[in-house]
């Protein structure tokens, strides 16, 4: 930094939250500028949640609506519930990210856009009939323009880039702007610039200039008169990092496999959005762990049956449409028992629907969506960090039970970021899980479907085990010999035993709390992602002078057994789902109440404030 | 060639009755296998059988190991992950033409480009027989069933040529008949490292008899079955009077005294370009003439297995660490105090 040209620093104002949302072309590095920014905020101590949304183009026709893509990121000094429901600031860098942005920018918030970008040009493709920045229609905010790609340019001349490289570092002068105008610490993202290029990297070098000029720029310019502060968040005690929530899940399946003591295997095929997860599986090689890139979803759970058959611990990661066509493979998991993790990383459907967005629809599926009596066990992620402790709870069911689990995670939780207190992982204890080594009848025969009394589990004999051959299969099994059987009785019997198996685990699963009162008004019932935009409605509506209560299931089969129990305590149960009403379905189906559902299938994420007005109609609502 | 071990026959085949139509090729095929893995040393609990869906595909249930009868076309996938999971497994697949070829196609060809150690056992009968006689992916053109009453107007595939053209590093094909053939077939593809695919040419009396009759008749046999035999003349007739030529435009069935012993293709299995054994291979499609029978390829190439197995290991030696806490601290974290 060149530390002679800066004027003396003015105090900063003190704020306990900001959000932030850095809005530019798919291809402006605004992910990149956004990701950073979460990074050194992180590293600085605020509590923090991210809100990355692209679309699903990897670079859509440049300038236009279509080609957005923004990164929001909140912080606060305060343990936060949500990404924000409104951006306090929002970086524009053209006028496409200003128009697809503005209506997410709370009324008087802070707009700082690239002025290069408003040209005749780009406003014509964003559909602006006449400049924003100067037309006054932005009157209702308070706009701050730079000239970012003059003065990019001019920054990066020195460092050897050339042509069309020039203007890539533009996303770095908006985040040196940015960390300048929000007092952050810089150097962690300038020594990410170096580990990331090498410190002699023209592109590197290209980079770090821009975010110095851009630095610099707010220091130096008048317009530019004001800086906040964020002090750090007063979180508990411990060892932080930043975690997505695909990455959560990656280390949750490696941390199940230790404790199990078992190798894990992942079969999968690429798919936005859980594309992530089998890439960062494949870079911890290290630890032992297979991954296998199929030809196809249904090959990538075709191997994972069949490690699991082999004995390791064995999962497969999609999104909607693999789900589809892992069904089979399944029913086949659940008629062999064998234990198998499959995560479904929603998306919005049907079809390819919209792949980059997130959506909660898929859970009829997880629950139903299998040919013949197929109940499995069905658990899900609620934040980024608790997908770590989910994941574990797959593994831990599909292994003690000997069934398939399904573990939905989605597009908001799989790319989201928050900071996670991180346990002592080296302490996790060990799981009791041995296969099978001995036979287990009388006279040294084995009994490959002999139930555990009171798990309903086989035993897991795995090939090469001597004395334990035997045969599994999609054809119905006779109880204890696994052989094929057609017998009508055994059939029945069968699908009771495994139906039963299943719904047992309510057993083994802690019950749902109660977040507010017992008498409250309306009960706000919630799965998934939305955990966080709810609690804070819910808050939100008690702080006003309303009473709501809040469950939050993590167990979507079986249903925690005390569900059934507070749902009849309250008069108004309201179901909130990035659906049409899956969950408030089977809540009615199950427990004959009336729940009501809030929709929205809009590929975001919930605002707080949605709830909240829910909540407050159905209060008011005396009738 | 039988050579004691301590396992008979019996000792591989399960107590499950065996449930093919009396006169089925099958019959002989699982004798076949059952015969040769009591003649190898190894463990019983080491093999894996591992089926999909078709009549070809309830063999596991018959074979005293460890076994899965498991999804119409998914055979090789889930094999795939027994084998990577455990590398001292000798892993079978058994499979049809319609499970192997026309549902799982997809499965198959990249179990065979990847070379993952499998043993690939294909029954090709050219028909649907679970299902009761509907045209297979290898039926012959113009052959009337229930769904074809007019005549198949589907190309079919030939195993052998789809298997060479994956640059797959074993392939092989026999006769269910022909015990010996089969037995040797089988020894070859144990012996081999990687996938090894035989198309075994499997009668179904009740949908599609005789469908093999040139190389299996009494009358036909001799004059119409090639072997395949590395390092020789590749003649064939009831006095080797007929040979192969193999030139720029194909494999060719000539009169050995038409252009001399020293003009017949001499057959080398283990040519690293797949090129001449797919030649050899387009002889027939059917087989509507003589046939090749034997190991058409075999070559050496690190399975994939070896290869997972290795890019381990050296992640191993470039970071030691065993810790998760070690994994986290990599990726940047803070402490509050």
């Amino acid at each position: 930094m060149q530390e002679e040209t800066l004027s003396p620093p003015k105090p900063p104002e003190q704020r306990d939250r900001v959000v932030i949302r850095f809005a530019g072309d798919s291809g402006d590095g605004m992910q990149l500028a956004g990701t950073r920014f979460t990074e050194t905020s992180a590293a600085f101590g605020n509590d923090l949640a991210t809100f990355p949304s692209f679309p699903a183009e990897i670079r859509a026709p440049q300038g236009t609506l279509a080609g957005v893509s923004s990164f929001q990121v909140h912080i606060a000094d305060w343990d936060i519930l949500t990404h924000g429901d409104e951006a306090d600031v929002l970086v524009a860098m053209n006028p496409a990210a200003l128009k697809a942005n503005l209506r997410d920018v709370v009324p008087g918030g802070l707009i700082l856009a690239n002025e290069d970008a408003f040209d005749d040009r780009n406003l014509e493709k964003a559909g602006y009939e006449s400049n924003p920045l100067t037309d006054n229609s932005l009157r209702g905010y308070h706009v701050m323009t730079a000239p970012m790609e003059k003065l990019t340019k001019l920054a990066v001349a020195d460092t050897g880039v050339k042509g069309r490289s020039v203007l890539r570092s533009k996303n770095f002068f908006a985040l040196g702007l940015i960390s300048w105008m929000f007092n952050r610490p810089t150097e962690s993202i300038l020594e990410w610039v170096d580990q990331k290029f090498g410190a002699d990297n023209p592109v590197g070098r290209a980079n770090i200039e821009a975010f110095r000029a851009g630095f610099n720029f707010g220091n130096t310019t008048e317009e530019f008169h004001h800086t906040y502060e964020i002090a750090p968040a007063k979180l508990p005690e411990g060892t932080y990092t930043n975690i997505t929530g695909n990455q959560a899940l990656a280390w949750g399946l490696l941390a199940a496999a230790k404790a199990a003591g078992l190798t894990l295997f992942l079969g999968s095929y690429p798919i936005t959005p859980a594309t992530s997860i089998l890439e960062e599986v494949s870079r911890l090689k290290h630890f032992g762990v297979k991954t296998f890139q199929a030809e196809d979803e249904i090959a990538g759970v075709g191997v994972s049956l069949g490690a699991a058959f082999a004995g390791h611990l064995a999962v497969t990661t999609t999104s909607g449409p693999g789900v589809a066509l892992k069904s089979e493979t399944l029913s086949l998991a659940l008629a062999t028992e064998l234990p198998l993790i499959l995560v479904d990383v929603q998306r919005a459907g049907p079809s390819t629907g919209l792949p980059t967005k997130v959506e909660q629809s898929d859970l009829m599926m997880a629950l139903f969506g299998r040919h013949g009596e197929a109940p499995l066990p069905v658990i899900a992620a609620s934040s980024p960090s608790d997908a770590f402790e989910v994941a574990m709870e797959a593994a831990r069911l599909a292994l003690k039970y000997m069934t398939p689990v399904i573990l939905l995670s989605d597009g908001y939780l799989a790319n989201g970021a928050e900071p996670w207190r991180v346990p002592d992982l080296d302490a996790i204890p060990k799981w009791d899980i041995a296969h099978t080594t001995e036979p287990n009848g009388p006279d040294g025969e084995f009994f490959p479907y002999l139930r555990d009394e009171e798990t309903g589990a086989r035993p897991w004999a795995i090939p090469g085990t001597p004395g334990l051959e035997h045969r599994v299969g999609g054809l119905e099994k006779a109880a204890l010999t696994g052989n094929v059987s057609y017998d009508p009785d055994n059939h029945e019997m069968m699908t009771e035993a495994r139906a039963a198996k299943i719904a047992g685990i309510a057993n083994d699963i802690p019950e749902v709390e109660v977040h507010g009162s017992k008498d409250a008004d309306v009960l706000v019932v919630s799965w998934g992602s939305t955990f966080g935009g709810v609690r804070a409605g819910v808050n939100n509506a008690n702080n006003t002078g309303y009473s709501a209560a809040h469950v939050h299931v993590r167990y979507l089969n079986p249903l925690p057994r005390n569900l059934g129990d507070i749902l009849r305590r309250y008069d108004k149960i309201l179901v909130p789902e990035l659906n049409r009403g899956q969950l408030a379905y089977v809540l009615r189906a199950e427990y004959l109440v009336p729940a009501i559902t809030l929709s929205k299938v809009q590929g975001a994420p919930f605002m707080s404030a949605e709830i909240t007005k829910k909540i407050i109609e159905l209060a008011e609502d005396k009738s | 060639m039988t050579t004691e071990t301590r396992y008979k026959r019996a000792d591989f085949q399960s107590n499950q009755e065996v449930k093919w139509c009396p006169g089925c090729g099958d019959y002989t095929i699982l004798a076949s296998v059952q015969s040769f893995l009591a003649e190898l040393d190894v463990d019983r609990e080491k093999h894996v059988f591992v089926s999909g869906i078709g009549c070809a595909s309830r063999f596991p249930y018959y074979v005293n190991t460890f076994g899965m009868h498991s999804i119409h076309g998914r055979a090789p996938a889930i094999a795939t992950g027994v084998a990577l999971a455990n590398p001292e497994l000798t892993v079978w697949v058994i499979t049809g033409d319609g499970d192997g070829l026309s549902i799982g196609g997809n499965h198959l060809i990249h179990a065979l480009r990847r070379n993952v150690n499998l043993k690939i056992l294909l029954f090709n009968n050219q028909i649907y027989g679970l299902t009761k006689g509907q045209y297979s992916p290898t039926s012959e053109v113009g052959k009337k069933t229930k769904t074809s009453p007019l005549g198949s107007i589907d190309w079919p595939f030939n195993p052998v040529s789809l298997a060479l053209g994956t640059e797959a590093t074993f392939v092989a094909r026999t006769i269910d008949m022909d015990r010996p053939h089969t037995t040797e077939m089988l020894r070859a593809a144990y012996s081999h490292k990687g996938t090894a695919f035989i198309e075994i040419y499997q009668n179904c009396n009740v949908f599609n008899d005789k469908a093999f009759q040139l190389l299996t008749g009494r009358q036909e046999r001799d004059h119409n079955r090639i072997y395949l035999e590395a390092g020789k003349p590749i003649v064939f007739g009831p006095d080797d009077e007929m040979g192969v030529t193999v030139g720029i435009d194909g494999a060719k069935i000539v009169k050995v005294a038409d252009v001399g012993l020293d003009a017949i293709a001499i057959h080398d299995p283990a040519k690293p370009n797949p090129g001449v054994a797919f030649l050899l291979s387009r002889l027939s499609h059917g087989p509507t003439g003589p046939t090749p029978i034997g190991v058409f390829r075999q070559v050496e190439r690190e399975t994939y297995g070896e290869r997972m197995m290795g890019q381990i290991e050296t992640a191993k030696e470039r970071n030691s660490s065993n810790s998760i806490a070690d994994l986290v601290k990599q990726h940047g974290t803070w402490t509050v105090e």
